[in-house]
């Protein structure tokens, strides 16, 4: 470790202050930073700090979105051997998986984060480490068959428009990954709908029909899975949304590390269950009668209430306000898929809308604050006159 | 007697090297110092040179914003050093001890017989008044103020903190005399421990409170937040424990006090301990006395390790100060040491690291900043550690933009920067808190004139 250290040391020394390479420094530290901890110490302020930092935090994520992606890479070969009639075992769906799956991680963090250097470097700040759960993200909710240039092209327009534009990480509006699949879903709209995406090569395949429930039930067609078989996710959707399953278990990590808010993931499902209880009530089409149990798993909508809706800095950031933001992305989660057969799939509109709204929540939380603190002066005034 | 209290929000960091309670009774300090830094937005003017002999109550400067406020001398001697830092701002007065010198006698009225006005001159004329504080702003109090309340806070939560029942164990007669005084001002609120409140129990003419709950609860922001808070126009005054006590001594016997019990606490000392000596008293007089773990360099710090300031070992002590923290420094790398549930020894407040499971184990930390500074991410931690209805980050934010009329109304006035410690402390980008409170209430201080 201390040779490690040295040589790191050695190569760091042209990237110092007042250097040949000064401005690339944030480059270098990226690597180094993710070997070692720096020796920084506290300057101002409390003397001594928790262990908690942005790496480790952001770190926590990805591995709570590891079980989701595992089984999403699973199920695209389990989705493309099924529909090809091929016998196969587990490690053959897993390879067929990975050999599509990987490839979009890949070019997602190449792109993303060349951008994120050139704009560290050119701002003169540290490489935030963002980037690392919205890069994972990014392919996780896209269907497999897109192209991988569209794949660069949506994480370049999401990383420059919805984040670097607004000043970089922390002041975005909109949730950057959610961003880059509205960009493909707008701008390549045959590659993201329709029958023919959601299976790995089932365009190139006939026999293939791999229509997402929400997609059939929109067109008016009946549904042919289990409430378990939705759960668990063995059916066609985007990448890693399908396994509720998973996804629960992700959404425990997340809770149990304090990492997501429990307030946004509890309100959206809140928000969503009674929705669709009330549609079920009302029953006026084939979406409407959907049961309100099976809206919660089928679809992006469990992914994205807890891995999408729960990013703290597009998110509501009051407390009271990851409650009324989760259950209002629950709410118009269901209405735009009841209500708008143009797209089934509600989440990524329902959680890009609340991101929009998030501040107004906040703002009225706040000034509910404000205005409880003003008349207790206003009531003190009174006494003393 | 009032309600109990119990504040439900906040973190108790247990750290190795509590003082024992054994009270050491010997200062061999030559030299003492003022620093008026210890005296937040208030610039001396000096009323001594170098080589002037004082006597223990002499003042030594007074301030531009009130020149009714004098700093008094804490001993007798001679003015040896007045030290300056950039732009010739005074740092030091440090003054030799010399016992011949002696000490100014007041000649003090019976309580009964002062109105206020007269009680607050004697305190003026004696050197006193700087032991009082105000809300808001954590300034000393000014004597044309009607404060409507005057808190004593003997409940202490912080990091290592000293016991003041014990600290006090002979000071009991001058606390009693000093709430006394202090109760002609205003209505004086003595909180204590709500477990055990020792001697303070049967403190009179103070209005006890038992205080229960974890750090910042032993903060007397909070306590007020809690049981008087501080509205727009309204001042509260603050006098800690040892300074009730020192302002009682006045009255006793018409010297000025300036007795500051001090524990030397944190994993770098051997045998922490409690230690009577002067207020200004030199470190290394303190030193001489602690068994060092020096195997590493140190940091001294006055105050504690949330929200002290780091001196050095030719340094002085604080004003205010009870506490004196050692603690290692932590400029060392830990690799791979950002992934989760590592290096658990550290303790956290985050469950992404698994030193909750430790409990109370007592932890020894370093000086690290274990991570870097980041743009702020992660909502929702800051509420967790400020136990006060007031949304500590966007009254973050307004200091930040320099926004009076926002902090004004997301409650500026409550607010000192210490309340902020824990918030430094848990922050996952590193936030520096108490840095930006502490701006932004000298913007506060400066626009409302």
């Amino acid at each position: 470790m201390n040779f490690l250290r040295k040589s790191l040391d050695n190569i760091k020394k042209p990237f110092g202050k007042g250097e040949k390479f000064e401005r690339f420094a944030p480059a270098i530290n990226a690597f180094d930073t993710f070997l070692f901890v720096p020796n920084h110490t506290t300057s101002k302020g409390a003397h001594v700090r928790d262990a908690v930092d942005l790496k480790r935090t952001m770190v926590t994520v990805i591995i709570a979105l590891l079980p989701a992606l595992v089984y999403g890479i699973y199920n695209t070969g389990y989705q493309y051997f099924i529909q090809t009639g091929e016998a196969f075992t587990f490690m053959d769906a897993f390879v067929h998986g990975a050999w599509k799956i990987v490839p979009m991680i890949a070019v997602s963090y190449i792109v993303g984060l060349t951008i994120e250097f050139i704009f560290a470097i050119y701002r003169g700040h540290e490489v935030n480490e963002g980037y690392l759960v919205t890069g994972l993200l990014i392919p996780m909710i896209m269907p497999v068959d897109i192209p991988l240039w569209m794949v660069a092209i949506s994480v370049a327009f999401a990383v420059l428009i919805a984040k670097e534009a607004f000043g970089g990480t922390g002041m975005n509006i909109l949730n950057p990954a959610l961003t880059a699949r509205a960009f493909a879903f707008f701008a390549y709209p045959t590659y993201m709908s329709g029958n023919k995406v959601w299976v790995s090569e089932a365009s190139n395949v006939d026999a293939i029909s791999g229509e997402t429930i929400l997609g059939s039930l929109a067109a008016g067609n009946n549904v042919n899975y289990s409430f378990f078989e939705m759960f668990q996710g063995a059916i066609p959707g985007s990448i890693a949304e399908t396994s509720t399953l998973w996804v629960a278990v992700g959404a425990l990590i997340l809770i149990f590390t304090g990492v997501g808010s429990w307030r946004i993931i509890f309100g959206g499902i809140g928000g969503a269950a009674v929705m669709g209880f009330l549609f079920n009530l009302w029953g006026a089409n084939a979406l409407m009668s959907f049961d309100w149990m099976n809206h919660l798993v089928v679809g992006g909508f469990a992914f994205g209430i807890v891995f999408m809706a729960t990013d703290p800095v597009s998110a509501a950031q009051t407390n009271k306000g990851k409650w009324i933001y989760g259950i209002l992305v629950g709410i118009f989660c269901i209405l735009i898929r009841v209500f708008n057969p143009a797209y089934p799939e509600g989440v990524m509109l329902a959680i890009l809308l609340m991101n929009v709204f998030a501040p107004t929540i906040d703002h009225y939380v706040v000034e509910g604050n404000i205005n409880r603190r003003k008349k207790r002066w206003a009531s003190a005034q009174l006494k003393t006159t | 007697m009032s309600k109990d209290i119990r504040i439900r929000k906040g973190f108790n960091l247990s750290l190795e090297g509590e003082a024992n309670k054994i009270l050491v009774d010997t200062y061999p300090s030559k030299t003492f110092a003022l620093k008026p830094d210890d005296f937040f937005f208030s610039t001396p003017k000096l009323l001594v040179k170098e080589g002037e002999k004082v006597q223990k109550g002499s003042p030594l400067f007074f301030s531009k914003q009130n020149q009714r406020i004098h700093f008094v001398s804490p001993v007798g001697g001679e003015v040896t050093a007045i030290v300056r830092g950039a732009k010739r701002k005074i740092l030091e007065i440090v003054i030799t001890q010399d016992e011949t010198q002696g000490s100014i006698k007041h000649e003090i009225p019976t309580l009964e017989s002062l109105d206020q006005e007269q009680l607050k001159e004697v305190l003026l004329k004696a050197g006193a008044w700087p032991f009082i504080t105000q809300r808001p702003y954590g300034t000393i109090a000014q004597p044309e103020d009607t404060p409507k309340a005057i808190f004593v806070s003997t409940y202490t939560t912080a990091p290592l903190d000293v016991d003041f029942d014990f600290l006090l164990k002979n000071n009991k007669a001058e606390f009693q005399k000093g709430i006394d005084v202090l109760a002609k001002l205003a209505e004086v609120t003595l909180t204590a421990d709500g477990n055990f409140k020792g001697f303070f129990e049967k403190v009179n003419n103070a209005n006890v409170v038992g205080v229960k709950g974890q750090h910042p609860a032993g903060n007397v922001g909070v306590q007020i937040h809690r049981l008087n808070p501080v509205n727009a126009g309204e001042r509260v005054w603050v006098v800690n424990p040892e300074d009730v006590a020192n302002i009682g001594a006045l009255f006793l016997t018409g010297e000025f006090s300036a007795q500051r019990t001090v524990a030397v606490v944190g994993s770098s000392v051997k045998n922490p301990q409690y230690y009577k000596t002067i207020i200004g008293a030199s470190v290394a007089s303190l030193l001489q006395q602690t068994k060092l773990d020096d195997a590493q360099p140190n940091r001294f710090i006055n105050g504690d390790v949330l929200s002290g300031t780091a001196t050095s070992t030719d340094g002085y002590l604080s004003y205010y100060n009870n506490l004196f923290s050692i603690i290692p420094e932590g400029n060392h790398y830990r690799m791979f040491g950002w992934l989760p549930f590592v290096d658990n020894n550290i303790p956290s407040m985050s469950k992404t690291s698994l030193s909750w499971i430790f409990g109370k184990r007592k932890a020894r930390v370093d000086t690290n900043l274990n991570g870097e500074e980041r743009a702020l991410v992660v909502t929702g931690e800051m509420e967790k550690v400020f136990p006060m209805d007031i949304y500590p980050m966007q009254l973050i934010k307004a200091c930040l933009i320099e926004d009076v009329e926002r902090m004004e109304v997301l409650g500026i006035y409550e607010v000192v920067p210490q309340d902020f410690a824990l918030i430094d402390y848990s922050s996952t980008s590193k936030l520096e808190a108490q840095e930006i409170i502490r701006g932004g209430l000298e913007l506060m201080i400066k626009e409302e004139g």
